[in-house]
């Protein structure tokens, strides 16, 4: 196909470089400079797509942000695939591929058409809760051949080929848009020195004056739109983004600007460079001179391909050289409108009507047509448009003066093209992102921002100022204003002359009468994204629907990729009137970020696969991994699970681990577990307050468990406390409570009692932490530790010697997890493998087995070790615990958590308390988080009594072995409970001890 | 996103760097063994959740790891003030505004 509808001349293109691109299948051509849409349109594409409800053809009708229709699929590859892209914003490039998002089942096979038609009664507003939410279980028919026919684009099925990058910025102001208002205010804050970033979404900076008529300082804007960008490429504090969108305006001024670096250039980005970048900008002062968006107008089907907008209709033949057709039907409401008209009779072609809704509009413009010889018919409208797959005629008749009703016999006029303009919206999304609600202004018949909590300025069009002297006054203005908040001295700049003719007053006109009543008339589109209709808009306030934030949800009308930025205001207004109600009483709805849709990768930046989220290896880990280890998350750590051996299932890895660990010697890599270095005179009061037990009296040299509660006295974390020196502490956390309870110490010393002289830090990655556990344990360090008296009465159980261990310093802990014997060495972590080996070396003929987190778990639990975390749940004190021991009462200081403990509810005799679990069946693993019942026959819902906390196969004892919670555990020893499956089958349990193996403590005494 | 000043720090830092811990100068009871149920589980678990301003606790985690005070308005996300641990609140209508404000940026 050739570039029927590209213009001989003119434009901003440049016709020296032809590029080829594909569009559903075809090759086309078009030059660089075009976007994909003004590229199709000048190959004389019409249909670019099909509706999400109605699947009706639709075509391009913007030539910006606000595109409903053409939202394409972009991508030569898996990996490329891009969804919603607007056609309109992307450019062209050589070998670009690109497809509609609807159209499902195709552009020129009309199924979906067709069943529009016939199920049109089947999709009225809120068709989602009416039709298809019965029978419920056919939802999930419907929604597949719903989202497949409503055309969302789709996700790439493989990772993105591409980088993407964030920056952080500051500067003193930010400009967003680089219209005649936007390039002002930058030009005038950057005259004064203040540092400025300028974003513009567009490709080439300028805005409307890429495509005006007017004249500043007697010529084309393109003189003053140059020199100005010259002077600003000049500042080195001045930043000009293009291809930039800022999409979010959130709290405390910061903006993120999508700016997309390389998607005109190619399918991919050069190697090396990021495709897009979201600047995340910290502004002292916001220019918002984002413009306006003009509104269509609404008659009988204003959807058919050919219905534009009249400015987009002027974009096209004076920015890209593109004349969309031949006969052109020009309505509009106001005088800018009829710039459209002039810019397509200067494309050579023919103006069939400029059809003014008002009655008697007159002025310079009025002058103009018909000076030019155009037919001008007034007190008109198009109250339909007439054709198949695109427009071919448009039906006129004459309304009455506020556009209530039709007045006259009607007249069809052959077209293939029909711009309209209502008028402009302010496009106040931004501002309304951080919670302004903007304001109706009846004089320019549109909202402008409201009041803000933020540092921002608005200027031009989103203000309402539409004239282009206007925009260039408002902008310096703003500019300067701007600067000097932000502490720069003031530097006038002067506004340049403007030729523009004068506007006379606009009609507020949203929906233009039919010969029929709205319910009954062709259908009259409001949003073309979503479908929505005037008719359905009406049918929703007659529902009852009188919340305009109702109306949006019920009829889905704004919820489309486009945030209804054309159809909002009308759709409003056609409420408003249907209630009886002024637009200010009816409202409006607010927009969220993002302005336009932002790729994953953007948001994304570099924080995927590697440095999505840290991950923390221990000194040890590299003979974990040559050992074979499979590995455990624990928080941020990775920890050895279990160490297979060739040819072992878990569970006979972790039978071996277990056995070594009671009969020989076993080894854990425990480095990962918090360690909290305390000091200070007051360090030893401060633990007695924020442990359920004492310190008063413990010795240097001596080691205690300890139990931490929150206020409410449940339990939340615990561990082993050292004593190091009179003033000195070193407290173990879980592994992955280690930051909050160093926060959690923070907090109380620092507001309620920073009396208390005490200084915490973190020591966790200092050491390198290895558990030998098993008989066989202290004559294995014996070997590589001659300083540290190993007998049994001189280093005691819960005692703690400084020596060296391998001839590396350490701090051996007698302490256990597992009830055997066992020393827990610490060595400075960069030691940590040293030591490992060394201990490999001296253990093989002990046979010391490594062992993972698992067999740890194991271990513990025969002896009935709870894990915080685990065994509770924050609704589990230490008495339900059955750890009494470890709660001291008669402390001076009422501790956190003692008066929580005391609570009516907490003092109960039938809370639930945790007790270990023997199954009938000692083969039976009961699975952690099975609700016990009294009775499995019970109706249900069954009386629960309480859930299995931890479960395993204990290969010491034969057996399976679990604890649980249970209902007044602790006085039905021996009773026998119920665990319903899910698969029917019930286990069998009996109430036990959870202390399983060694219950006097003997193993860890010798 | 906040833009936060810490009072230990004398800087404005992006809220990534803190977190909030609630609602502010909550005293915990002198003696809490002399506490009702109901005085301990008000002090455990009632707060206020105003539309407006509220004087709330942070923590500048990922800094000097202090705790602080701000005065927030709930409904604008506006920081009126931050103020050390121990001091008071200045700014207590949401018609406050401190003149510092303007200055400290």
């Amino acid at each position: 196909m050739t570039q029927i509808n590209r213009l001989s001349s003119g434009g901003r293109i440049d016709r020296e470089t032809p590029i080829r691109f594909v569009f559903n299948g075809r090759h086309y051509g078009g030059y660089r400079g075009d976007t994909l849409a003004s590229a199709l349109l000048a190959n004389g594409v019409k249909v670019v797509g099909r509706s999400f409800k109605y699947g009706r053809p639709r075509g391009i009708v913007a030539a910006g942000a606000e595109e409903p229709n053409a939202i394409f699929q972009l991508g030569a590859e898996e990996s490329t695939q891009v969804p919603n892209v607007r056609a309109t914003q992307q450019e062209i490039f050589e070998g670009l591929v690109s497809r509609p998002t609807s159209g499902w089942p195709g552009l020129g096979f009309d199924l979906m058409g067709a069943a529009g038609k016939l199920f049109g009664r089947m999709l009225p507003p809120g068709f989602y809760y009416k039709t298809f939410m019965f029978p419920q279980s056919f939802w999930e028919v419907y929604e597949k051949y719903i989202r497949k026919a409503a055309g969302l684009g789709r996700s790439p099925r493989v990772p993105d080929a591409d980088i993407y990058d964030h920056l952080n910025q500051h500067t003193d102001v930010l400009v967003v848009g680089a219209g005649p208002a936007g390039l002002s205010a930058a030009l005038a804050a950057a005259r004064t020195g203040a540092r400025v970033i300028l974003a513009d979404e567009q490709a080439e900076p300028g805005g409307s004056l890429l495509y005006s008529r007017d004249l500043i300082d007697g010529e084309a804007p393109d003189r003053w739109l140059h020199n100005t960008l010259t002077e600003l490429a000049g500042y080195e504090h001045v930043q000009v983004l293009t291809r930039a969108t800022v999409n979010g305006y959130h709290d405390h001024n910061f903006l993120t600007i999508h700016e997309r670096r390389s998607d005109h250039l190619s399918d991919r980005a050069p190697e090396g460079q990021a495709r897009q970048r979201m600047h995340r900008v910290r502004a002292h002062w916001v220019v918002l001179a984002t413009g306006a968006h003009e509104r269509p107008l609404v008659f009988g089907h204003n959807d058919l391909p050919g219905c534009m907008l009249a400015s987009a209709v002027s974009t096209y033949i004076r920015q890209y050289g593109v004349v969309p057709g031949r006969r052109l039907v020009l309505m509009t409401t106001n005088d800018y409108g009829y710039r459209t008209a002039f810019d397509w009779q200067d494309s050579g072609h023919e103006v069939v009507a400029v059809v003014d809704t008002r009655q008697n509009p007159e002025g310079p413009y009025q002058e103009e047509a018909r000076a030019r010889g155009l037919t001008l018919m007034r007190g008109c409208a198009v109250i339909e448009a007439k054709g198949g797959q695109q427009v071919t005629g448009a039906v006129i008749a004459p309304i009455d003066a506020d556009g209530g009703r039709v007045t006259g016999a009607t007249r069809v006029l052959a077209c293939d093209t029909l711009a309209s303009s209502g008028g402009w919206s302010p496009a106040v999304h931004l501002s309304c992102h951080t919670g302004s609600r903007p304001v109706w202004r009846d004089d320019i018949i549109g909202f402008v921002p409201g009041e803000t909590v933020q540092r921002q300025l608005v200027a031009g069009a989103v203000d309402g100022t539409y004239s282009l002297a206007g925009c260039l006054r408002e902008g310096l203005r703003a500019g300067v204003e701007a600067a000097v908040k932000a502490g720069y001295p003031s530097v006038p700049t002067a506004a340049p002359k403007v030729n523009e003719l004068t506007e006379g007053e606009a009609m507020a006109l949203f929906c233009v009468p039919h010969l029929k009543r709205t319910s009954r008339a062709p259908k009259q589109f409001v949003d073309f994204q979503t479908d929505v209709t005037a008719a359905a808009i009406e049918l929703a306030t007659r529902e009852g629907f009188e919340s305009i934030e109702h109306v949006k949800r019920y009829t889905a009308m704004g919820f489309g990729t486009d945030q209804g930025k054309l159809g909002n205001i009308n759709g409003m207004a056609i409420a408003a009137r249907s209630m009886n109600k002024t637009i200010p009483e009816t409202g409006t709805t607010v927009f969220r970020p993002n302005y336009t849709p932002v790729t994953f990768g953007a948001i994304a930046g570099r924080h995927c696969d590697e440095l999505f989220d840290p991950k923390r290896y221990t000194a040890m880990h590299p003979w974990h991994v040559e050992h074979g280890a499979k590995f455990e998350d624990v928080g941020q750590w990775k920890r050895p699970w279990y160490y297979p051996k060739p040819g072992e299932t878990m569970q006979q890895a972790l039978d071996r681990e277990c056995r070594a660990t009671r009969e020989s010697i076993g080894i854990l890599d425990a480095s990962t577990l918090g360690k909290i270095d305390i000091q200070g005179k007051d360090a030893r009061e401060f633990l007695g307050r924020v442990y359920t037990n004492a310190w008063a009296k413990l010795a240097v040299g001596k080691c205690r468990y300890g139990l931490m509660c929150g206020e409410d006295g449940m339990v939340f974390d615990d561990g082993v406390t050292s004593c190091l020196g009179e003033q000195h502490f070193l407290m173990t956390t879980t592994s992955g409570g280690a930051a909050r309870v160093l926060e959690w110490l923070e907090f109380y010393h620092q507001t309620e009692w920073p009396e208390l002289e005490v200084y915490f830090n973190t020591v966790t990655d200092h050491w390198a932490t290895m558990s030998i556990a098993g008989p066989n344990s202290r004559k294995l360090l014996a070997e590589l530790c001659d300083d540290i008296d190993l007998d049994r009465d001189a280093f005691r159980f819960m005692d703690w010697r400084q020596g060296t261990v391998a001839g590396v310093p350490a701090r051996v802990f007698r302490i256990s997890f597992t009830g055997e014997l066992s020393f827990e060495i610490n060595v400075q972590a960069n030691y940590g493998l040293y030591v490992w080996e060394k201990l490999f070396e001296h253990g093989a003929k002990y046979n010391l087995t490594p062992y993972g987190t698992e067999t740890m778990h194991i271990l513990r639990a025969e002896k009935g070790f709870i894990i915080a975390g685990q065994d509770t749940d924050g609704a589990v004190h230490p008495y339900d615990l059955g750890m009494s021991w470890a709660v001291k009462e008669d402390k001076p200081f009422s501790f956190i958590g003692k008066r929580g403990m005391k609570r009516a509810d907490c003092v109960r005799e039938d809370r639930k308390q945790l007790v270990g679990l023997k199954t009938r069946n000692p083969k039976v693993v009961l699975p952690e988080g099975a609700q016990a019942v009294n009775d499995p026959n019970q109706p249900k819902p069954m009386t629960m009594l309480g859930h299995v906390t931890s479960s395993y196969y204990s290969a010491n004892l034969g057996r399976s072995i679990a604890m649980g919670l249970i209902r007044d555990g602790f006085n039905r020893m021996g009773d026998t409970v119920y665990y319903p499956q899910t698969d029917g089958s019930v286990i069998e349990a009996e109430i036990c001890s959870p202390i399983f193996l060694d219950p006097k403590g003997e193993r860890q005494n010798v | 996103m906040f833009y936060i000043h810490c009072p230990y720090c004398c800087e404005y830092r992006e809220e990534e760097e803190f977190h909030a811990k609630g609602q502010a100068h909550i005293a915990r009871p002198a003696d809490p063994d002399q506490c009702s149920d109901e005085e301990w589980g008000t002090y455990l678990y009632f707060r206020k959740n105003p539309r407006g301003l509220h004087h709330e606790i942070w923590v500048h985690a990922i800094g000097c790891r202090k705790f602080f005070n701000v005065t927030r308005d709930t409904q604008t996300y506006e920081i009126k003030e931050t103020y050390k641990m121990g001091e008071q609140p200045k700014v207590t209508s949401v018609s406050d505004t401190l003149e510092t404000e303007e200055a400290a940026q």
